[in-house]
Order: structure tokens, then sequence, then C-alpha cells
């Protein structure tokens, strides 16, 4: 089957669009037909409504969830890797220290967040150490598999050339675990949202820092209802944009040489 | 390192001459921890400017051999030197070193030029001249046009042309080649043999070679050394006295027939009854 690539890229986009369009279109005829009331069920007009009357408030809220999230998962990159970079470097540090990265992994988040919010005194801070380590798991596993995962060959002719650890390390090592990583990478991407989240459903904010989970705990207490569906809409929209974000980073990274980014070929 | 000197102009001295042997090894055995023999105590000398083969069935511990003569395994007995010294006169001018394993193992992520280019980096050379060094060796295995090229865009045979390439590029004074034809077809083989034994003689190089196919060893090798399966050992020794430069009239050669029946019964001799 050899299906003309821009043929397959409309099927991409267009497929899932219609049943998209589809699904809101019963939504809505549903809403109507049965007069559902609005804190219930509302209709996707009014979540539509809500989001665009909202939109100031909502807005800031996502922009800060997703600030939270993002911090974590830079927090996590940078721990991460050089976890890993240890792991590698000596089987006795990675024999040593792994069950306890397992440990933190295993741990819901929703356990230890007030803990952290206890001994961080700034809430923000709070947020983002939890994201952090929701996300950092799969940074830590991946990378330090992927900084194993060196072509034999490859490390005998380096040895032959008597490379340094460094040189090894920088030329062959990281490059190896590239592809590995940047997996690892979309895979944190959405638990550092979901620690975000999660974090602050614990945590509480308020004030001018809140987030969305903030909002939608608010929205849920005063039962508006459509309120909750927007902010539930925009946490949706914020994990979709990590997300490509990732991929897009992935591709910028791979797209030339590694398996998995080279599109369609032959 | 010794890089970028002119080679094909040089005045280099009759190979061999006065000069001890590349590579000796002395009663060299290799056990492996569990207690596999993998190679009972083997004598050998390979001296410069020789093209020598170790023609074995799989498993018989030839690439263990070859893996101890690049330094990249201990042996469990007996003693290796190398021009005459221990391993750390190794990549001194003069006694350099280089491998192609059975696979091309280029960094994918480094176009072939980087590729070509890895060991010289690796020794720090000046970028000047390892560029020139990096478009000779090219130029040597017919690849000076795909030095853009990403290494999946090549087909088997150029890979392993640049996987060669990246050899020849240090100059080594020792060639050490791991069944570096064995994964591809005969076709593409046939060819890089013709082409291997072309390089061999007009670049003045010393080969270790190892493969288990009879009729390689037989067109490139000046000399064939037999083993026999688990525990390896040596067990026979032949001299192919065919002047160089050889091509497709040799192939199909009464002499080349001879020379293929001779290491075929030492084969089936060594592998004794199935």
């Amino acid at each position: 089957m050899t299906a003309p690539a821009g043929g397959s890229r409309l099927v991409r986009i267009a497929a899932p669009a219609i049943v998209a369009v589809a699904v809101l279109a019963a939504w809505q005829g549903i809403v109507q037909v049965f007069e559902l009331p609005k804190y219930l069920v509302p209709a996707p007009a009014d979540v539509a409504a809500t989001l665009f009357e909202d939109w100031g408030l909502l807005w800031r809220a996502a922009l800060i969830t997703l600030k939270i999230a993002l911090a974590g998962l830079a927090c996590a990159i940078v721990l991460g890797t050089l976890i890993a970079f240890a792991f590698a470097q000596s089987r006795l540090v990675e024999a040593s220290f792994f069950p306890y990265v397992v440990l933190l992994q295993v741990t819901p988040i929703v356990a230890i967040s007030p803990l952290i919010v206890i001994w961080v005194k700034d809430t923000e801070l709070a947020l983002i150490v939890c994201a952090a380590i929701v996300a950092l798991f799969p940074i830590v596993a991946n990378t330090t598999l992927g900084l194993r995962s060196v072509n034999p060959g490859l490390a005998s002719l380096f040895r032959m050339a008597r490379a340094s650890r460094l040189q090894t390390l920088v030329r062959l090592r990281i490059p190896s675990a590239a592809p590995y990583f940047f997996a690892g990478l979309r895979i944190s991407s959405g638990l550092a949202l979901i620690g975000a989240v999660v974090a602050e459903f614990v945590a509480g904010t308020g004030g001018h820092g809140a987030g969305l989970a903030y909002q939608i705990l608010q929205a849920g207490f005063q039962l508006k209802i459509p309120r909750l569906f927007a902010a539930l809409l925009l946490i949706t929209v914020a994990g979709v944009v990590l997300f490509l974000a990732m991929v897009w980073l992935s591709r910028l990274a791979l797209g030339r040489w590694h398996e998995s980014e080279l599109a369609h070929e032959s | 390192m010794d890089i970028v000197t002119a080679g094909a102009s040089a005045g280099v001295a009759p190979p061999g001459a006065g000069r001890p042997p590349a590579v000796e090894l002395a009663a060299v055995a290799k056990t492996y921890p569990n207690g596999t023999r993998a190679l009972d105590p083997v004598a050998l000398a390979i001296a410069a400017g020789e093209f020598v083969t170790v023609l074995g069935p799989s498993g018989c511990g030839k690439s263990t051999l070859l893996r101890m003569i690049a330094g990249l395994a201990a042996p469990s007995a007996g003693r290796i030197r190398w021009w005459g010294e221990g391993f750390d006169a190794v990549g001194r001018p003069g006694r350099s070193l280089a491998m192609v394993f059975q696979e091309a193992t280029l960094l994918p992520w480094s176009r072939v030029r980087a590729n070509v280019r890895l060991p010289l980096d690796l020794a720090r050379a000046d970028r000047a001249s390892a560029e020139r060094a990096v478009a000779d060796a090219l130029a040597l295995v017919g690849l000076g046009e795909a030095a853009g090229h990403y290494p999946r865009e090549l087909s088997g045979g150029m890979q392993m042309r640049v996987s060669i390439a990246r050899a020849l590029v240090t100059r080594p004074d020792l060639l050490l080649m791991d069944e570096p034809f064995g994964a591809l077809d005969e076709i593409t083989r046939a060819k890089l043999d013709g082409e291997l034994a072309e390089l061999w003689r007009r670049q003045r190089l010393t080969v270790a070679f190892v493969t288990h196919s009879i009729y390689e060893a037989v067109f490139l090798s000046t000399r064939v050394l037999v083993m026999s399966a688990r525990p390896g050992r040596i067990v026979h020794e032949v001299a192919i006295d065919e002047p160089f430069p050889r091509d497709d009239a040799f192939r199909v050669s009464q002499r080349f027939a001879q020379a293929c029946r001779a290491l075929s019964e030492a084969l089936a001799a060594a592998s004794g009854p199935q």
C-alpha cells in the first residue's frame, strides 16, 4: 500500500477532526433535546461561552499551571540526567541508589505532597518539587539505559583509539542515549503536568497564584460546571501542547539520523 | 600518531626489513572465567607487509585471537609482542593498529566525513590535516562523493567501505579485519575483496584478516592459517604463492582451485568427523 504522503496526512488530520465535530454535535443535541441543566452537563456552546467570558481568569490560571509543570520538568531533566550519568558511570552507584529512585516513583504524589507543602514554605516552589518528583523517573530510567546501550563495536573502536572517558561520554554515550532520553522526555512532560495539577489539588493555592486545579475546585464548590469544563479543556490543551513540544524537540535532535524520526521512507 | 605523511610518494623501505614482526604471539591461550577454552596455545608471527588470513569455522576462537591482538581482550596465558614491544608501545609512530569489525559500526548521527575523521579527532589531530587525510582515505575506497551522506543513506557495501576508510585514515601499521564482508552479498563481497587486495598492494599494508570463507582466504592472502573448532588452535598453514595484482582470472584458475581444495581438506581434517 503506497498512498501518497499528502493524502495520508489529510486523513490523519481530517479523520479525528470529523470525529470531534460529530461528538460535539451529538453532545450539544442530547443536552438540548433532554434539556439537561447546565450545572449537571453543560453543552459545548455553554463551555465555549464560559471560556470566552472567563478567559482572563482561566488563561492566567493555565499559564501558572503550565509554568509549574515546565519548571518541574526542567528540574527533572537536570536532576534526572545527572543521576543517570552517575548510574552509568558505576554499577555500584546504580545498585546502591536505584531502589530509592523506584521508591520515589511508586509513592503516590498525592500522599507525599502535603509533606512537601509543609517542608517547602513557598507554595509555588512546593508544587514545582511535586511535579519534578513525578517526572523524574522516566528520565532517569531511560537515560541510564541509553547511556549503557552503546554499540559494542563502537565501544571497542573508542577503546582502541584510547579515547578518554570524557571523549567517550560526549562522542559516543550521549548521542547513543539521546533517543532513549527523548522517549523518556515525552512521558515525563505529561507526568509533570499531572504532578503540577495533583499537587495543587492537595496543597491548594488561592489568591493570584492559583492554577487550573484551583479553578476546578472553586468551580466545583460553586457549581459553575461550565467553568469546570473549560478549565479541564485547558489542562488537556496544555498537556497536548507540552507533548507536541517534546515531539518537536525530539525531531529537531534526532530527525536526521534516528529510525524513530525518519518519517516515511520506502 | 603518524597521520597524513604523503604515503604514496615516500620512499618506503622494503617491508619487514630489519624490523621485528608486527605482531608475535607465543603460546597465547584464552580460557573464559566459566572454564570455556576459547583458544588453545597459539604461536604465530605476522611480518610487516604480509596479508595473513586466519580461516576457521564459526566459534573457533579466531575473533578472540584478533581481539587479543587488538588489545581488546587479554590472553589468559602466553605473551603477545607488538613490533617487539609490549602493548604500551602500540599507538606510537610506526606502531599503530586499526580494526575493521564484522559490521560497519559507524556513528549513525555523524556524516560519512565525520565518521572517517573520528580516529583523528579522538587523537586530537589538527583539523586541516585531518580533513586532508579523510579526503584521501575516502578517495582510496572510492567514496569521495559520499562524504556528506549519513550512514543510513548508504548500502551495506558502501558502509563497509566507509568503515575501511576510517581504519585507513590513521595509516595503520597493522590492520586487523574481523570478517568484514561476512554480512554482504556474494557479488559485493567479491568486489570488495578485489578492492582490498589492491589497497593492500598499493598502500603496502600489513593485514591480519579473519574469515570463514575459503575463497576469500585464498584470493586475498599471502599466507593462510587454518584453525580448528573448540578449543581453537592453529592446525595448518598454507602460503598462497600467487603474485599480485590478483584479478578475476585468478578466481577461476587451476591454482586457485588447488589452493581451495588444500584448505578445504585441512579444514575438514581439523573439524574431525561430523
